[in-house]
């Protein structure tokens, strides 16, 4: 309960903060804070409980008719991610009321954020598939409004639609992947399902579930050819980017492979999907980093490519690959964070993000400019920095993984090597030269500060000391991913081996790099142009303009306003659909001793024959409903001839009144015009035909089924002494069935209505 | 208690009747059609809560016994339709009450409202196939006049289009009845499920089915029979688009989901596959015409016909789980579908166009309008944890068990397709700023108006969040569908 409490604290506020007066007062943002900041104290408490095994839980029988369970389970994993997740929401809470103090709609962005945190708690937390997914699906949701949030800007709302339809897309595919997972596990309880080991992994529909699970978290954590939507979230305000797109939500898909690495991992599918796209994803995002110019870019670029490598590391998947994953995921969270929040301070101090057009912040904003330094090492990967352990290990990792090691180690080094000339290029230009910025650059208020100091504080502190973390953080988490105790001894400094080699040689990669930057844009410029059709991010907007396309050529095509083409393919549906059925499975008998066709049967036949004929022929009005009653008066004279009198004389009234009344309202209607070309009239008859015929065999078929008398006997018996009417017909009419007679009263009574309406109340003004 | 299952007709009856001899005061028009939906409310509640456990009320009309007489049944399934048209009922009229001008109400439009509804309540109570028919002749009818009432040239030309292809779903339906009661010589449908399961399982059958699954087709506009639909609902008043919105086309998958979970089970292997194919391709078309255009009320109206294969997609699943997906998504839809056209209503009124283009900036002007669109979007894409989400759930799970990957693929792919045009509608008409043609004052909602989405948007979280007893109420109501033994042995009597 308690758990659920500090997991679910998020929605609370969610929905107070639009009506919260707090935030017109700068002690606004640190009172809202302090939610996070307790949940965060929370959940530090369990820290001693979960390292000696021990696991946290609660949980509801929500849906039972679904087994679905709403239920939390707090492992090393869930610990660690919650952690990020609350701590890094205190200190965004904190900076955000103070970035965008005076701001309108303040409460409406504070609802959304907390919202989100509620979200990714959850997510993080879940203990079932389902509950899982319907946070996974939240988050997506309140990034969509997070990133629209300025929804005067037109690139805002493109980008917050396309992250949504990416990730939603996404999450679709991971709902069928859990049905599936359901099916095959016969649960939805993850903990069951990691336990249940080998599985799935060897089911007949290990593969589609694979893909379906795999479709989720790449386009959740944007990787390629999926990373496209990341940058264009950066539309949201700074310390959103900092708090969900870098820090927390994008690793919601890294989140979901690490939780269902014990029941899906370890196969050559797994290997070689997650290694293949974690590579290309790494390499990928770290080339396009050195060529942006915008601070936020550079960083979402960096941040696709951190996400690779985790995808990469868990690819990978040995005990040590899965605890450099635990260390980097940390690593990343507290730099990157602090790149973002640094960032934002920036653009609110000197009003641009451009590299360009800003120098000499050292001097200018001396805080924001340490804490800036500080990410700048961690992603350039050297020094006392928790993410240069992270790194180690990966090369590490990268080093004993057996299959196309060499690929990776490639890989592994390129991007160190990038990221490192993107990190040294980036702290180049803002810090050292004369002060350079559109406005008098000054240092932001301390809740601003706060953030980035902290974080930065950390990455230090972790590095120096891993002990803080490696067996009360790192352990049980990479226990949780590994699915068996895993043994975590950090150190920054191994000596002299072979990692550090390489990262040496990925510093020689990044003075090339920068040495080479002026004559190697234009190149990469080149290449990115000519590939530009074929950019996922392209191919989004292709596709989209394709669909747009192709619904609207479908949409035309069937509801092109033409009431006769409706009508026809209506009734071509009903006989395509029943003869299909005679032809299919047959049994549609027809009798061929019909006795003696008796004279009058030929006339009437004729009669009736000739009234349809003519009606359809017919160029006036008038002619074509007298037509259409001499077809009446033709029925009625069979059903006179065939033991039914009341029911003809019915009918000859009914064929009068309409006839007369045809007259009467169609007298002053123009000539019927013969629009059709003479193929359309070929194409109709042959229809009408068609269901004339289907309707006759039917009906010549039901003849020979056997018909059952019991009601009409029943009527016959009961109508007298029962019901006390001589008439059966009459009988059946208000008695038997007198609840038809009922209805049918009222439409009459509606028709009329309708009537006087329609000739009474005529507008050309609808709304 | 047999009685109680006439009780919602009888009090649609009574209303519609006191309202008609009201004509020329609409004030007293409305109160009495408030007053009736309410009492209907009740009834239907009355009647869902003798039917909650399991048990099929049957009442015998004029007391003659089944199958000679017209038998009116209660099981789970009618109760939970009956409710639902009742909630919907009252809250379009409680919309009109904000909307319709005094010209309609003085030609009847609330005597027609109460009369579609009585026609509605009794296709759903009815266990006799030609009843069946005459109450979708007066359903029908109503609708049509309804539709037409105090239109200009435009609604005139939708409702005819409506009109002239529903009459031919009437005459392939009473087609089907008559070749049907030649084969069997009964119109009872507990009887005809007897009946029709002794006969041989030939084409006879089978092909007198495909008449039914036509004419039920059309009238709940599944692929390529819908087109009357987005002819003619964009067309009417918004209250009015709203209750055919939630209520008609499901009524046509409340029969085809009767009859063939009834009376046309011997062929399933056949039947039930044609419908699983019309069901994928209804979704495709469905939403592919959503997401073509940009006038909110054509957007939503395409929606309906996509969403109407989802349902028909659970009878064609044919197993307990995905009859009780269908049952749920269509009360899920029924509330959800009718609010948002409650909405594009207001937005009409706020914006002064149901365009796109023409739209904007209501989610600063009006955020609660926002909030309360928000939610019967969402849940119509499926976002959990609202209502729309756990419908579509049970019908993935479904189809996943059934191993019938090719529509589960259809069903997640057109639910990101739902989402895109939701999402579209969400960001063009409220948070693109406003384009500056909006009327200068615009008609101002009011409490008629924000009182029905409210309350519908309330039960749509409800049936998200608390979505156990009505999911639990739907399984019940899916095994009764897939044991007709117990319909039949209430209807006809316990066999001897």
């Amino acid at each position: 309960m308690t758990l659920a409490v500090f997991a679910l604290c998020g929605f609370a506020m969610a929905l107070a903060a639009p009506f919260l007066p707090i935030w017109r007062f700068r002690p606004g943002g640190w009172l809202a804070a302090g939610v996070p900041a307790a949940s965060f104290v929370y959940f530090l408490t369990l820290v001693p409980r979960i390292g000696d095994d021990e696991v946290v839980t609660a949980s509801w029988n929500w849906i039972p008719t679904l087994d679905v369970a709403f239920a939390l389970r707090v492992d090393g994993l869930a610990l660690l991610m919650a952690l990020l997740v609350s701590g890094m929401g205190a200190l965004v809470v904190l900076y955000s009321g103070a970035y965008l103090q005076g701001k309108p709609g303040l409460g409406r962005f504070m609802a959304y954020l907390f919202g989100f945190m509620g979200s990714m708690l959850g997510l993080v937390l879940a203990a079932d598939l389902i509950t899982l997914f319907v946070f996974w699906e939240l988050t997506s949701i309140t990034s969509f409004l997070l990133i629209s949030f300025e929804t005067e800007k037109p690139e805002a709302r493109k980008a917050a639609t396309q992250a949504l339809l990416v990730t939603g897309g996404g999450g679709l595919a991971l709902l069928g992947g859990f049905a599936l997972i359901g099916i095959e596990a016969g649960t939805y309880d993850i903990a069951e399902i990691t336990a249940g080991g080998g599985g799935l992994a060897e089911s007949s529909r290990y593969l589609p579930i694979l893909v379906l699970v795999l479709a989720g978290a790449f386009t959740k954590s944007a990787q390629f050819p999926f990373h496209f939507w990341l940058p264009g979230a950066m539309a949201a305000p700074t310390p959103v980017s900092a708090y969900l797109h870098s820090a927390t939500m994008v690793k919601a898909g890294v989140y979901l492979l690490a939780r269902l690495h014990p029941a899906l991992g370890d196969t050559t599918e797994w290997t070689v999907a997650l290694t293949a796209f974690g590579s290309v994803t790494m390499v990928l995002g770290a080339f396009i980093a050195v060529h942006q110019t915008d601070l936020k870019l550079i960083l979402a670029y960096s941040t696709v490519a951190a996400l690779g490598l985790l995808v990469l590391l868990l690819g990978i998947g040995t005990d040590l690959a899965v605890k450099g994953a635990m260390v980097f995921l940390l690593a990343h969270a507290l730099y990157k964070g602090t790149l973002f929040l640094a960032a934002g301070s920036i653009d609110h101090g000197t009003g641009t993000r451009e590299l360009g057009k800003l120098g000499g912040l050292a001097r200018a904003m001396p805080i924001t400019a340490a804490a800036l330094a500080v990410g700048a090492v961690s992603l350039a990967g050297f020094g006392p920095v928790l993410a240069f352990i992270g790194k180690e290990a990966l090369i590490e990792a990268v080093l004993h993984f057996g299959q196309a090691g060499e690929a990776a180690v490639i890989g592994a080094v390129v991007t160190g090597g990038t990221l490192f000339a993107v990190a040294a290029g980036m702290l180049g230009r803002l810090l050292i030269g004369a002060v350079r910025a559109p406005h008098h650059p000054h240092e932001s208020p301390w809740e601003m500060l706060a953030g980035p100091v902290l974080l930065s504080v950390l990455s230090v502190v972790f590095a120096l000391a891993p002990a803080l973390i490696s067996g009360g953080l790192v352990a049980p988490a990479a226990a949780a991913v590994a699915g068996e105790q895993v043994k975590v001894k950090l150190a920054l400094w191994h000596g002299v081996n072979t990692a550090l080699l390489l990262s040496l040689l990925s510093l020689a990669i990044a003075a090339a790099v920068l040495w080479n930057a002026p004559r190697l844009r234009p190149v990469t410029a080149r290449i990115a142009d000519a590939a530009g059709p074929l950019r996922p991010g392209e191919l989004y907007y292709t596709s989209l303009l394709n669909l747009n396309r192709v619904a609207r050529q479908q949409t035309r095509l069937l509801q092109h306003g033409y009431l006769r083409l409706y009508l026809a393919i209506t009734l071509a549906t009903a006989v395509a659909l029943t003869v299909a059925a005679i032809a299919v499975r047959g049994g549609v008998e027809l009798d061929n001793s019909y006795g003696d066709i008796a004279f009058y049967e030929v006339i009437i036949a004729g009669v009736i024959i000739a009234g349809a004929g003519l009606a359809i022929r017919a160029s006036d009005r008038l002619t074509a409903v007298v037509a259409l009653g001499a077809v009446g008066f033709g029925v009625a004279l069979v059903y006179a001839f065939f033991g039914a009198p009341d029911l003809a004389l019915t009918q000859f009234l009914v064929e009068t009144l309409t006839v007369l009344l045809f007259v009467l309202v169609f007298y002053r209607l123009p000539r019927l015009a013969n629009v059709s070309p003479v193929p359309t009239r070929v194409r109709d008859a042959a229809l009408s035909l068609a269901a004339g015929a289907l309707m006759t065999v039917l009906v010549l078929a039901s003849i020979t089924q056997t018909s059952d008398h019991t009601l009409t006997a029943y009527f016959a018996e009961t109508s007298k002494p029962v019901a006390f009417g001589r008439n059966v017909v009459n009988v059946i009419l208000v008695d038997f069935r007198s609840l038809d007679t009922l209805g049918e009263i009222i439409v009459l009574a509606v028709a009329a209505l309708g009537v006087v309406a329609m000739l009474k109340l005529r507008r050309e003004d609808s709304p | 208690m047999s009685g109680l299952v006439a009780l919602p007709l009888v009090v649609m009856l009574a209303s519609s009747v006191a309202a008609l001899a009201f004509l020329r005061y609409p004030k007293i028009q409305e109160a009495i059609a408030l007053t009736g939906m309410v009492a209907l409310v009740g009834a239907a509640g009355w009647l869902l809560a003798e039917t909650w456990d399991g048990e099929i009320l049957v009442l015998q009309a004029g007391n003659w016994p089944a199958p000679f007489g017209i038998t009116l049944v209660a099981d789970l399934f009618a109760s939970i339709m009956v409710m639902l048209a009742a909630i919907v009922g009252l809250a379009a009229t409680m919309y009109s009450v904000g909307t319709i001008d005094a010209d309609r109400e003085r030609y009847g439009y609330y005597p027609l409202m109460n009369i579609l509804v009585l026609g509605v309540c009794g296709a759903f109570l009815t266990g006799d196939l030609f009843n069946l028919y005459v109450w979708f002749e007066v359903l029908l009818v109503a609708s049509f006049v309804i539709m037409a009432l105090g239109g200009g040239r435009p609604q005139m030309e939708g409702a005819l289009k409506y009109v002239a292809l529903n009459l031919v779903s009437s005459v392939l339906f009473l087609s089907g009845v008559g070749l049907l009661y030649a084969a069997t010589g009964t119109l009872n449908m507990a009887d005809l499920s007897q009946r029709v399961a002794e006969a041989e399982a030939d084409g006879y059958m089978t092909a007198v089915a495909m008449l039914f699954l036509t004419a039920f087709g059309i009238k709940a506009a599944m692929f390529p029979l819908f087109f009357w639909l987005p002819a003619s609902y964009h067309t009417a008043p918004a209250p009015v688009a709203a209750l055919f919105a939630g209520l008609l086309t499901k009524v046509g998958v409340y029969a085809l989901i009767r009859v063939f979970t009834l009376i046309f089970t011997t062929d399933v292997g056949y039947t039930h596959t044609i419908i699983l194919w019309l069901s994928v391709a209804t979704m495709v078309t469905g939403v592919l015409g959503a997401v073509s255009h940009n006038d909110v009320k054509r957007i939503l109206s395409f929606h309906i016909i996509s969403q109407i294969g989802y349902m028909t997609l659970g009878l064609a699943l044919f197993t307990p789980l995905a009859l009780a997906g269908s049952i749920f998504y269509i009360g899920h839809h029924i509330i959800v579908k009718t609010n948002l056209f409650f909405i594009a209503g207001v937005i009409r009124r706020l914006g002064g166009s149901y365009e796109l283009v023409h739209l904007g900036g209501l989610a600063r002007s009006r955020p609660a309008l926002a909030a309360l669109f928000f939610i019967p979007a969402f849940s119509l894409s499926g976002i959990p944890p609202l209502s729309g989400f756990f419908a579509k759930f049970a019908l993935v799970r479904a189809a996943a068990e059934e191993g019938e990957f090719v529509a589960l693929a259809f069903v997640l792919g057109v639910g990101l397709l739902t989402l895109l045009s939701m999402t579209k509608i969400f960001v063009e008409a409220f948070l693109k700023p406003a384009s500056g043609e909006a009327p200068a004052a615009p008609a101002s909602p009011g409490f008629w108006h924000y009182a029905p989405i409210g309350g519908l948007a309330a039960l749509t979280l409800v049936l998200g969040f608390a979505a156990e007893p009505f999911l639990s109420a739907a399984t019940e109501a899916a095994d009764q569908l897939m044991e007709p033994e117990r319909y039949i042995a209430a209807v006809l009597g316990e066999p001897q």
